[in-house]
């Protein structure tokens, strides 16, 4: 069960040698497509599945019932949307640059798409295996800044622009704490490369803890870090400024309708997909089963369990949390996050020179646990609201 | 196979460079210079040196890219406006090429030098980095925290 699929990829390609007897680079190429169409199939299914699950559970958080009319309990709605979508207009702005204004959307669905393409989803199941997979996912991944821009600079209007500076802005100082946390695991396993991540993360001390990442306490805080950079990266509520809906319309998409508009849409969840992926990949143990009895269950199938709760919060903060201001997030980034990233990576060479046990445990958690004291002391959190005073309004 | 990838990148790098150096919009100059850099990370994973194209990936079109479009929209209000030829810019690129044509015909070949290099894998570059290079490693650390601070410093508010 738990090889069936990397079985069936390995049947097929031996089908495909046996009738036609191709070149070697027939079958590379063929190899790679089957996990190209693979990928994309799964991804766009739990994306269709997401789309209406959110909705759902968004209305029940809100005490109403979320779409229910099309198909069983409104599982077809996907479907309807699509539909809507295709059938829609496509409108471009007659002062929009065209060649950029139609190249966003297919930039920043392909940069999506192509980082899914390193996360192992179980045993054997890494489509593509590159050496530098973790750099890959960042490098690759850090091309949507772009895409952004260029959707808001080719739409040439207002909202369009703020929504994609605001965007840029967001994540560039995110990307930081976000690529720094990833340093104490890649530091710990001594490799960038996503299988030996998850392999470093087999086995479970004293016989039932397994030895994720986030069982540690530089691990614990780097993969929350991890978690709420994750949430900015994707442009989620409480940190969607970009395309703040009371604001500024729709931010960068703006002016874009019909497919186009389904295409941001989408690379804006495949890019949460990945994202979480990397999550768990990093800090929850990958595709390994948590409790050394349930072993016995296919490894992708715990590896879309961990992807699924790690969505379901998403989606849980954003029925949850209201709108933080630019301001916010900016300070928040820059006076502690960044500070605590930094902390992990040294708090994970505690850990690893006290002798990765008990002690080293310990002291991690103390090295933690100072900085944030002084953190919280610095950044004067403890200070009681007063009544609201107003600059510019009165 | 690697023949005729190698020479649909380099004609994709080499009209994107033109693109970027001619196009009226400086705008669209700066994508296409971010699409140079795409090719010249392409020809780098050809040559199987995956860790260099991806830094150049992420330096260039992650961080330097868009820095280049944030200062364009920041500083200049003529965004629109034709650009002249520019003759100073033109002579530094003829010498430029010209000096590098020249060091590259004077070099011996790598492929005679040294037949057997050895794969350029991440783990090599990285434990070459932390053991032989660290001092000059540590440096660069410095120097660029130091522009950091600095360039905060220029910006920064003056108290009255």
């Amino acid at each position: 069960m738990d090889q069936i699929f990397v079985n069936a990829k390995h049947w097929l390609l031996w089908l495909l040698s046996w009738l036609t007897a191709p070149p070697g680079w027939v079958i590379q190429v063929a190899s790679s497509l089957i996990n190209i169409f693979a990928l994309l199939f799964v991804f766009l299914t739990l994306f269709a599945l997401m789309s209406v699950l959110e909705r759902k559970i968004l209305g029940r958080i809100q005490n109403r019932y979320g779409p229910n009319r099309v198909g069983p309990f409104g599982l077809l709605q996907p479907v309807a949307d699509g539909i809507k979508m295709l059938i829609k207009e496509d409108i471009v702005p007659a002062r929009a640059d065209q060649l950029v204004h139609f190249l966003a959307p297919i930039l920043i669905a392909a940069a999506a798409i192509l980082v899914l393409g390193v996360i192992p989803y179980g045993r054997n199941m890494t489509p593509f295996t590159i050496d530098g997979g973790i750099l890959f996912f960042f490098a690759v991944g850090s091309t949507t800044e772009l895409a952004v821009f260029m959707a808001g600079w080719g739409s040439n209007n207002k909202f369009s622009m703020l929504g994609a500076m605001r965007a840029i802005a967001q994540m560039i100082s995110y990307e930081l704490p976000l690529i720094i946390t990833v340093l104490p695991v890649v530091m710990v396993v001594g490799s960038l490369i996503p299988d030996r991540i998850v392999a470093a993360q087999a086995g479970y001390t004293f016989g039932f803890v397994p030895r994720w990442f986030v069982f540690t306490p530089w691990g614990a805080t780097a993969f929350i870090l991890f978690f709420v950079s994750g949430l900015v990266e994707s442009n989620r509520t409480p940190f969607d400024v970009p395309e703040g809906e009371s604001e500024i319309v729709a931010g960068h998409m703006t002016e874009y309708s019909g497919f186009k508009y389904a295409t941001f849409f989408m690379a804006e969840y495949i890019g949460m997909f990945a994202i979480t992926g990397l999550a768990a990949t990093l800090f929850l143990g990958g595709w390994h089963s948590p409790v050394q009895m349930l072993e016995f269950i296919p490894s992708y199938i715990w590896f879309f369990a961990k992807l699924s709760a790690l969505l379901f919060v998403y989606i849980w903060l954003r029925g949850t949390l209201p709108r933080t201001r630019i301001d916010q997030i900016m300070n928040f980034a820059w006076k502690f996050m960044l500070p605590m990233s930094f902390t992990c990576v040294i708090a994970a060479a505690v850990w690893h020179y006290a002798g990765r046990g008990l002690r080293g445990w310990l002291w991690s958690f103390v090295v933690i646990a100072i900085v944030y004291t002084a953190l919280s002391k610095l950044l004067d959190t403890q200070r009681k609201f007063a009544p609201r005073t107003y600059r510019f309004a009165e | 196979m690697s023949s005729i990838a190698f020479v649909l990148i380099a004609v994709l790098t080499l009209a994107a460079a033109l693109a970027a150096a001619t196009l009226q919009k400086l705008m669209h100059a700066t994508l296409s210079f971010a699409l140079t850099f795409v090719g010249v990370a392409a020809l780098f994973f050809l040559l199987g040196a995956e860790f260099v194209g991806l830094a150049l990936i992420f330096v260039y079109i992650g961080a330097v890219a868009v820095l280049v479009v944030f200062t364009i929209l920041l500083t200049r209000r003529d965004v629109e406006k034709d650009r002249g030829a520019n003759w100073g810019g033109t002579f530094l690129a003829v010498a430029m090429f010209g000096g590098l044509t020249w060091a590259i015909l004077k070099t011996q070949s790598v492929a005679i030098a040294a037949p057997h290099i050895r794969a350029l894998t991440v783990r090599r570059i990285g434990e070459t980095l932390m053991t032989s290079y660290v001092w000059p490693l540590q440096c660069i650390g410095l120097l660029l925290t130091a522009a950091l601070i600095g360039a905060l410093v220029l910006v920064m508010e003056e108290k009255r």
